[in-house]
Parts: C-alpha cells; sequence; structure tokens
C-alpha cells in the first residue's frame, strides 16, 4: 500500500531525534488520534541549518516527518513556511488517499515551529494561507482524527 | 526478500487451507461439477457430496442435519439470521439485544436495522470483554425478538459464557444466535446443551476455504429468506450450491473437531510462552481480554507509546504476520471498538497487537517473534514524543 520511497523513509527514517536548545519546536497531533508530531529546528541567519523530529504514528506518519524534515533542511524560513503538505507527499511518491492527513500534520508542524521561533524573536507569527480544516487541537469535535 | 520466511500468526483473520481438505475438494472441480438440481449422474454424485457436508457439520454441532444451511460466509450467516429473524417476527416486536464487541457483520446489521425503525440495545462488557448474564437479563423487554451475542471475540478472544447467555434467551423464548466464527475448533460447542437456536460459522477460520459458511437454525425457528431465487437448501437459501467449498468445509470442520483438547493443548502452550515473553522482556505493555476464558491461540497486547501500524510494517519486514487495533490500518477514524468497549484508553487502543497461533506455527516461531518484537518496540519508542515524557514507567498522560 506504500510507495518504496515512504517505505525507505520508515524503515531509514532521517533526522530522528531532538535539538539541544532548538531555535523553534512545533508539536502537533494528538494521542487519542494515534499521531503526535514534534519538530524541532535550528535557525541561523534566517536559514534551517538543522531539523528533527519525533513521532508517534503511523508508517506514513514517520515517513512524512522524515521527509519533511528532509525537504526543509538549508531552506530560509520564507521557504520552509511554502513547502505544502502536497509536497511532502510528492516528494514520498504519493501517500493513500487516507494517509494524506499526515503529511498535513508535517506542514502544520514546520509551520508551528517556525512561529514558535518568531515569537521567541519577538516577531509576529505569519497566518495560514490555507487552514486546514482539522487542526487536532482546536477542534473540539467532528474531524479530529482524519486518517 | 523472496526467501524470507514467513511466520504467519494471523489465524483469526484466515488459515491456511489444510491438504486433507485441498485434497477433499479437488473432485468437485473437475469431474464432480455436475448442478446438483440436474438428475444425471455427476449431478447425484455432487448432491450426495452436499448431504455428506452437512451431516460432518450437524456431527460437529450436536444438530440436526436438515438445521445446517449452507452460506458463502460468516458474514452472510450474521445478516441472514439478525435480518431474516428481524422481517419474520416484526409483528411481535421490534427490539433486539447484542453486545458492543461484536463483529462488524453483526454491529452493522443491527445499525441498518436501526435506521429501519428496530430498536438495538448493545451491551456492555466488562474490562476482560465479557458480557454480565444479568444485564441481558435486565435489557430483555417484551417487544425483544433476538439476542445476538459472539461465542469469542476475534480480536482479544474472550470466550462469552454462551451456554448462560442461551439459557436466558430460552426462559424469555427469545431466539438466541451466536456468531461462533472464531469458536469453531478452538472451544466444543453443542447447540442444544449451550441453547443455541442460530449460529455463524465460516470454513476459512479453521483450514477450510474461504466463501463457504453455514448459519444452523434450530428447527421450528421463525425466519426469513435472505437471499431469494431457486429452490436450494430445502428453498431456504437460493444459489446453486459450492459444492467444492461445501465439501471443503464439511471435511475441515470433521478435522476440527476431532480432537479439540489436543489441538488446543499444543496451541495453547506456544500462546503462553509468547505471551509470557512478551511481557516480561518488554516494560510498559497491558493484556487485552481475559486472561484465562480466552482463544488457545490469542494474543493481544497494547505497548504504550507507539503506534500499531508502524509495529506491523517493522514486523512485516521481518516476514512476522500480525495484525493490530489501531484506526491506521482500518481507514476509520476510532481505534478498535471491541477495545475501547473494555475500557482501555484510546491512546493505547492504537498500540494494540494481535498474534493469533494456529496449526502452522512452531517453538522456533515463537523463539523469533520474542527476539523481534522488543527490538521493533524499542526502535518505535526511541522515536515517539510520547515515551521521554511518560517518564520510566508512567501512563500515556500527555495532554
Amino acid at each position: 500500500m506504500y510507495s518504496d520511497k515512504v517505505m525507505d523513509h520508515f524503515k531509514n527514517p532521517r533526522n530522528v531525534g531532538e535539538i539541544e536548545n532548538p531555535s523553534g519546536v512545533g508539536e502537533v497531533g494528538n494521542p487519542v488520534c494515534g499521531d503526535i508530531m514534534n519538530i524541532y529546528l535550528k535557525i541561523e541567519n534566517n536559514v534551517i541549518t538543522d531539523a528533527k523530529f519525533k513521532t508517534f504514528g503511523c508508517g506514513a506518519a514517520i515517513a512524512s516527518s522524515s521527509m519533511a524534515t528532509e525537504l526543509i533542511r538549508g531552506k530560509t524560513l520564507e521557504e520552509a513556511w511554502d513547502i505544502s503538505n502536497k509536497a511532502v507527499a510528492e516528494a514520498l511518491e504519493g501517500l493513500p488517499p487516507v494517509k494524506m492527513h499526515c503529511s498535513v500534520l508535517a506542514e502544520e508542524g514546520i509551520h508551528k515551529a517556525i512561529n514558535d521561533y518568531r515569537k521567541k524573536q519577538g516577531l509576529e507569527p505569519w497566518v495560514e494561507k490555507n487552514p486546514h480544516s482539522h487542526d487536532h487541537e482546536e477542534d473540539g469535535e467532528g474531524l479530529t482524527c482524519q486518517h | 526478500m523472496g526467501e524470507k520466511r514467513i511466520i504467519y500468526m494471523d489465524h483469526s483473520a484466515t488459515t491456511y487451507v489444510r491438504q486433507e481438505v485441498v485434497d477433499a475438494m479437488a473432485p468437485y472441480h473437475t469431474e464432480n461439477f455436475g448442478n446438483p438440481s440436474s438428475i444425471y449422474r455427476i449431478a447425484r454424485a455432487s448432491k450426495k457430496a452436499i448431504d455428506t457436508a452437512r451431516a460432518q457439520v450437524a456431527q460437529a454441532l450436536g444438530a440436526d442435519a436438515d438445521e445446517i444451511y449452507f452460506t458463502s460466509g460468516g458474514s452472510e450467516s450474521d445478516n441472514w439470521a439478525i435480518k431474516g429473524i428481524a422481517s419474520a417476527n416484526i409483528r411481535k416486536g421490534s427490539h433486539i439485544i447484542t453486545s458492543q464487541i461484536e463483529h462488524h457483520a453483526v454491529i452493522h446489521t443491527c445499525q441498518y436495522l436501526e435506521k429501519e425503525g428496530f430498536t438495538v440495545t448493545y451491551l456492555p462488557v466488562d474490562r476482560y470483554g465479557l458480557v454480565d448474564p444479568a444485564d441481558l437479563e435486565k435489557a430483555i423487554t417484551d417487544k425483544t425478538i433476538l439476542i445476538s451475542i459472539m461465542y469469542a471475540n476475534n480480536e482479544i478472544g474472550t470466550i462469552e459464557p454462551i451456554a448462560e447467555l442461551g439459557a436466558i434467551a430460552r426462559n424469555h423464548k427469545i431466539p438466541f444466535h451466536t456468531d461462533a466464527v472464531q469458536a469453531v475448533g478452538n472451544v466444543p460447542i453443542d447447540v442444544n446443551a449451550q441453547n443455541i437456536d442460530l449460529l455463524s460459522l465460516s470454513a476459512h477460520k479453521f483450514y477450510g476455504p474461504k466463501g463457504v459458511g453455514v448459519l444452523y437454525i434450530r428447527k421450528g425457528t421463525k425466519i426469513d429468506n435472505l437471499i431469494h431465487g431457486g429452490g436450494q437448501e430445502r428453498r431456504r437459501r437460493a444459489g446453486t450450491e459450492n459444492i467444492a467449498g461445501i465439501v471443503g468445509l464439511g471435511k475441515a470442520i470433521e478435522l476440527a473437531t476431532a480432537d479439540i483438547e489436543g489441538h488446543n493443548k499444543k496451541i495453547q502452550a506456544m500462546r503462553d510462552r509468547l505471551q509470557k515473553g512478551i511481557i516480561a522482556t518488554i516494560p510498559s505493555t497491558h493484556l487485552n481480554g481475559h486472561p484465562e476464558k480466552r482463544l488457545p491461540g490469542n494474543i493481544n497486547i497494547s505497548f504504550e507509546f507507539i503506534e500499531g501500524e508502524s509495529m506491523l510494517l517493522w514486523l512485516d519486514d521481518e516476514g512476522i504476520c500480525a495484525s493490530t487495533g489501531s484506526a491506521c490500518t482500518s481507514g476509520s477514524l476510532e481505534p478498535s471498538h471491541v477495545l475501547l468497549a473494555t475500557g482501555l484508553p484510546v491512546e493505547i487502543s492504537h498500540g494494540s497487537l494481535r498474534l493469533t497461533l494456529g496449526n502452522i506455527n512452531t517453538d522456533a516461531d515463537v523463539d523469533f517473534v520474542l527476539e523481534v518484537l522488543p527490538k521493533v518496540v524499542t526502535r518505535l519508542r526511541d522515536m515517539s514524543p510520547l515515551y521521554k515524557k511518560s517518564g520510566k514507567d508512567g501512563g500515556c498522560n500527555v495532554q
């Protein structure tokens, strides 16, 4: 059901772990829904010099975390912000429709980590261009766990 | 990759077909292919083969041959029992009692009937998955027309007090159906001693072929047909008989019920060793289901801080076939309704693993799983943000 690329990133996940004194952290998901993603960023001169993750979740969630951290390394914050969930899924050579949610989680994790950094810097957080309908934490009911 | 050994521990999903069963079926694909409704010789051979299979099933259940009806499998049998009883008894009442942990073939059928105006009571279960007979007694009303409680649960393996539940139904003169798909070959069944009026079973759970099952219907039970058409199965179930399948089912049930005790002893010894080994080597686990009243081959354990599908993918990579109650493999929003009904927290339900042992397994298989599984769990916990936060042995207490 998964592409070779997804299986590769699941079995050999890149950038697993945490960063000591990270510039920004993004924690998204909910254990009740079966997935939690933590993204850690090291940012120097507006460039992401290191990105790591810790994820509780299915194969697609782990692969999406791995690919997302790969895609944003070396990017400016503006470039990283513009990496959509579709870009993560495409880089993984596709995700099954029921698992697209995992790539959304990765995009949200990056955005949250970037805004965490901006807040720490005393900057206005950037606003989501296309807020996804099923943000786990704010949604009290309805489409919370969209696997 | 192709040469990797397969360790199959998913016998509750399906079993391989025993060689004796394959051999018994073979002639009915080739020389004896006649339609049993025809009158020439090869058709008579088909007819005779079905009669033999019917007698084999009757013998296994302690029933009469003319109470055995062949179907396409467990789902059809469950649908027939529930919809057939419901529509035949609509003038008497429209209340059905079942449990919260039934297979979807029962639950979704009941939900369909709710949309059609029936009322359904879904009895709760305790933390081990057992239905309390006192709850059944309390739920019965003068409108109750059917009670359907599974014999043994497919996920957690818990065996329900069927004879006792059946006796309550009998006292109230309400037909009692049991989905015994997981029970056949693992538990001795006697429809008379256990007060069962309708029973569903499926051949591919006891080393028979897929696509063939049985609904046992006690004589005198008022039930409508589900499949309308020709006059097969004594005008109760239309459709040209799946002769080879029926022959296979008959042979398989004969073999599966010949020595249940011996079979269980062997499987249970392996299961117990595997279960103890897992719990001893991996911390923060939770055994689901009843410690004793359970199917001999069933293990269902939740591992905190990790998710089931990623466990299955790693096990598959090592050639181990297993299953999980995590939502991530079902395509639905919720993890297993069975685990939730036992009161297991949602986040821990996502980390459940079901291993079901069967005839194909050996002690070497048990050793291999005991070697591989702890590594898989450690690997996934190492990348789980929940693990670190929980401390050494805290619960899954994030958020």
